[in-house]
């Protein structure tokens, strides 16, 4: 079936929502989401959307964008950060402005909390920024935005997976293809502008935050269509994921006064970063935490977790600014927060890498920022790079907020001016052929034990800590894996509602996921933010000061290089 | 532990009607039933389908009838429903695939209430809405809601009456009209107050028992009720 829009915008989580509102209102738009919209990833988001609103104590964007600038260990674009916190504000009142029920201060003003990361006059104590919905901001704004889109009448396309991104011979991106999992119909939709708003690829490590349809297939199309990926070696562990399970308990609950303790129920952090002790950012924390571990501090029969303390707040304080995470740890570990301390360990949370893009969201193709005009990314999916390598608590709601917006603005611009490029005679034919084939192959491999072996291997070898020797054997194992896949079988042959496909379709993107991070993390002989070379454990500002482009190409990935935009602030050794 | 979960199957491209098969698989008890239902469909039957995301009871998508009581597969532990597990579809709605079932009609029933913030004044410039922490509480508990279904499809009165609204839809409305920055309570309580709206409540509790997110939601719906009678916001 053939569509035509003047923008499309794939994903229905914060940034392509809030692009989508900037679109629906003039030109025609359709937002194609693999699920429905409230139940995008953004939804999961807990603790809060930092923004220097000071609203209970001092504070400046410059201050935010300095957090979000060391945060990232230096490599962040000091363009793109600006922008981000002074944005930040405006994308919070206007987010409120739309009705998202914050919690309130005595006075009736969005209330704020500490996060990791954030500090007040560049790094002297941690700060109130993040404006929260209880320990469900995620939630809130997801559905918001959602609203908005319901409000505006906008087009949607649910449970449309994306299998393809057109682009023609001049370079001009005119649209997508995409499989209508209801009925396992191919449907083409042509337009001037497409805006990328896919999200993450968590699933590729065996203990993630991420849902199960975080499998990367944005990231993973474009790469299939020559567009670079960059900086895709830095993979976020979050501190406190539920043991074993890595369901997320947000750093708000630190935030809040929540101390991580090992065996001996020391508070460890304190020894590592006395400043901002449990609140440093969380490449650092998850590190010492497996150090803890390593060294036989860990806890439980295999010591292998760690204590989140929550056991000292104020009565009430869990349950009326920290409710779902108790209700978490009540229903999967069946232990009671208030008294009992939570086993956790590090999780497998964000991707600072990801498709290039420029501060209006435009997808770049290379060393000197090439746009590849009709092209936009925004959010997870994207690398601005405004984390560098490693993002801050509560600036991926900011990033998706703030850029899903001026991808949205710009993109509403560029369609004004722009032609609709004619397709090919055949614009589905990869798609065609890629389902066909997984569809027809009665024998070979099943995807689960392809998925596995790469998520176990991730994460032994690519997740905290990683060494040349362990990830070279991941790269190995990946290329063997790659091959299997070439001989996957799908045990449902059916049209409609073809679970099983959709899931070896979402295995194919997250295998190259995984290779884009392996290929950085092999390349990049340095440790930085949660780049952690155990053979290379210093940070190397002279040779690596600079952002890696993994382009696919039929001899394997190949590499280039993107200099880090400075502006403000020099590169310094990160201490807190 | 060995478990026995038989699940109600239906696929329309092969079958005339719903059948049940069962299957025996080793699950660890603090296993939640979504991870049997993925042990069965990736190693046992690939053509077992269902609709799951996050996993930790947030995004709303694996609502199904387990032993008979409404649930989030993801939500429920195996050592908290045993080892003879029934998983259905859940019922009210036209099944698309085993326990895949067409959620327009919830979906328009959300849209119906006007699920968005209505104020007509110019918002102010460089500042939030005040809103009291007091107002704010009073949509705490209804803004939690994650429109799985659980709520609305465990009432008896939406599996006999097409028109009724349902519990999910009230409380999607209630979240914005006892929201005190909203001017659109008005309009959203002429739906309410409609034949299809909040009358049709019989106060039977399936919709608060059924709830994952501890939503009390019949005391929603009563305070919707009350609002309609006595005219107060």
């Amino acid at each position: 079936m053939y569509h035509r829009y003047d923008a499309l915008v794939i994903g229905a989580g914060g940034a392509g929502l809030m692009a989508a509102a900037q679109l629906s209102n003039v030109c025609s738009t359709a937002v194609i989401s693999k699920l429905y919209p409230p139940r995008s990833h953004t939804g999961a988001a807990q603790g809060g959307i930092g923004a220097a609103l000071g609203n209970v104590e001092e504070d400046h964007w410059i201050w935010h964008m300095f957090d979000t600038v060391k945060g990232g260990d230096y490599l962040t674009d000091q363009d793109a950060a600006e922008v981000l916190a002074r944005e930040a504000i405006d994308a919070v009142l206007e987010l409120e402005h739309m009705g998202l029920p914050f919690n309130r201060t005595p006075d009736g003003k969005i209330d704020q909390r500490r996060f990791g990361g954030h500090s007040r006059n560049f790094g002297e104590a941690p700060v109130r920024r993040a404006c929260y919905s209880a320990d469900r901001t995620g939630h809130m704004i997801l559905y918001t935005l959602y609203q908005q889109g319901i409000k505006n009448d906008v087009e949607f396309y649910d449970e449309f997976m994306m299998l393809d991104l057109l682009i023609t011979d001049d370079g001009i991106c005119n649209g997508i293809v995409a499989l209508n999992v209801a009925d396992g119909e191919i449907h083409v939709f042509h337009a001037k502008a497409v805006i990328l708003a896919t999200g993450g690829f968590g699933r590729v490590f065996k203990i993630t935050s991420n849902a199960m349809a975080a499998t990367g297939d944005g990231v993973a199309v474009a790469f299939r269509r020559g567009i670079p990926l960059e900086d895709m070696e830095f993979y976020q562990f979050h501190p406190t994921g539920i043991n074993k399970l890595g369901i997320l308990l947000t750093e708000g609950a630190r935030g809040e006064g929540g101390i991580l303790r090992n065996v001996n129920g020391e508070r460890f952090m304190e020894r590592y970063t006395p400043t901002m002790k449990d609140l440093a950012p969380r490449d650092i924390v998850s590190r010492y935490i497996w150090q803890e571990i390593r060294e036989g501090r860990g806890i439980g029969p295999d010591k292998d977790y760690i204590h989140l303390d929550l056991t000292h707040l104020p009565p009430g304080a869990l349950e009326e600014k920290l409710p779902d995470i108790t209700d978490f740890v009540r229903t999967y570990l069946g232990i009671d927060p208030v008294t009992q301390p939570i086993p956790i360990q590090p999780t497998a949370h964000y991707a600072m890498g990801g498709v290039p893009t420029d501060i209006d969201g435009r997808v770049t193709l290379d060393e000197s920022n090439t746009v590849l005009p009709g092209l936009y990314a925004a959010g997870e999916v994207a690398c601005v790079s405004v984390h560098g390598a490693n993002r801050l608590g509560t600036n991926s709601l900011v990033d998706l907020v703030v850029f899903g917006r001026r991808a949205g603005k710009h993109a509403a611009e560029f369609i004004k001016t722009a032609d609709l490029a004619p397709l090919p005679a055949e614009p589905d034919f990869r798609a065609k052929a890629e389902i066909s084939n997984l569809l027809e192959r009665t024998k070979g491999e099943n995807a689960a034990d392809i998925r596995a072996t790469m998520q176990a291997e991730m994460m032994d070898k690519a997740s905290v800590f990683r060494t040349g020797e362990g990830l070279e054997q991941v790269r190995g194992t990946l290329r063997e894996l790659r091959d299997a896949y070439a001989n996957v079988t799908v045990g449902d042959k059916g049209k409609i509602h073809n679970m099983a496909l959709v899931e070896a379709l979402e295995l194919g993107y997250m295998l190259d996921c995984a290779e884009a991070v392996v290929e950085g993390a092999v390349t990049r002989t340095e440790s930085r933010g949660a780049h952690m070379r155990e053979d290379y454990p210093d940070r190397d500002d002279q040779n690596w000061l600079k952002h890696t482009l993994a382009y696919r190409t039929s001899g394997g990935i190949q590499m280039k290089y993107k200099p880090v935009v400075l502006t403000r602030f020099e590169p310094k050794e990160r201490k807190y | 532990m060995q478990v026995t979960v038989k699940i109600q199957r239906f696929n329309p491209e092969v079958d005339t009607k719903p059948h049940y098969e069962t299957y025996t698989i080793e699950q660890q008890p603090t296993d939640r039933v979504l991870d049997a239902l993925n042990t069965i469909k990736w190693y046992t039957d690939a053509t077992l389908t269902y609709r799951r995301s996050c996993a930790h009871g947030v995004c709303g998508s694996d609502a199904m009838r387990i032993n008979g009581r409404n649930r989030l597969a993801c939500k429920l532990l195996i050592q908290d429903v045993g080892a003879n597990i029934t998983v259905e579809p859940i019922m009210g709605f036209r099944v698309i695939k085993d326990l895949v079932v067409d959620m327009e009609p919830f979906f328009a029933g959300y849209r119906a209430v006007k699920p968005f913030l209505i104020n007509n004044e110019q918002a102010p410039a460089g500042r939030e809405r005040y809103q009291s922490a007091e107002d704010r509480e009073r949509i705490d508990d209804t803004s939690k809601c994650i429109m799985c279904a659980c709520c609305t499809t465990a009432c008896p009165i939406t599996w006999t009456n097409q028109d009724f609204i349902g519990p999910a839809a009230i409380v999607q409305a209630h979240r914005f009209i006892y929201d005190s920055r909203d001017q659109g309570a008005e309009q959203r309580l002429q739906i309410m107050n409609d034949k299809s709206g909040v009358w049709r409540c019989r106060t039977i509790f399936n919709c608060t028992d059924a709830c994952p997110r501890d939503i009390k939601i019949t005391r929603a719906i009563e305070q919707v009720k009350r609002t309609l009678l006595y005219e107060r916001v």
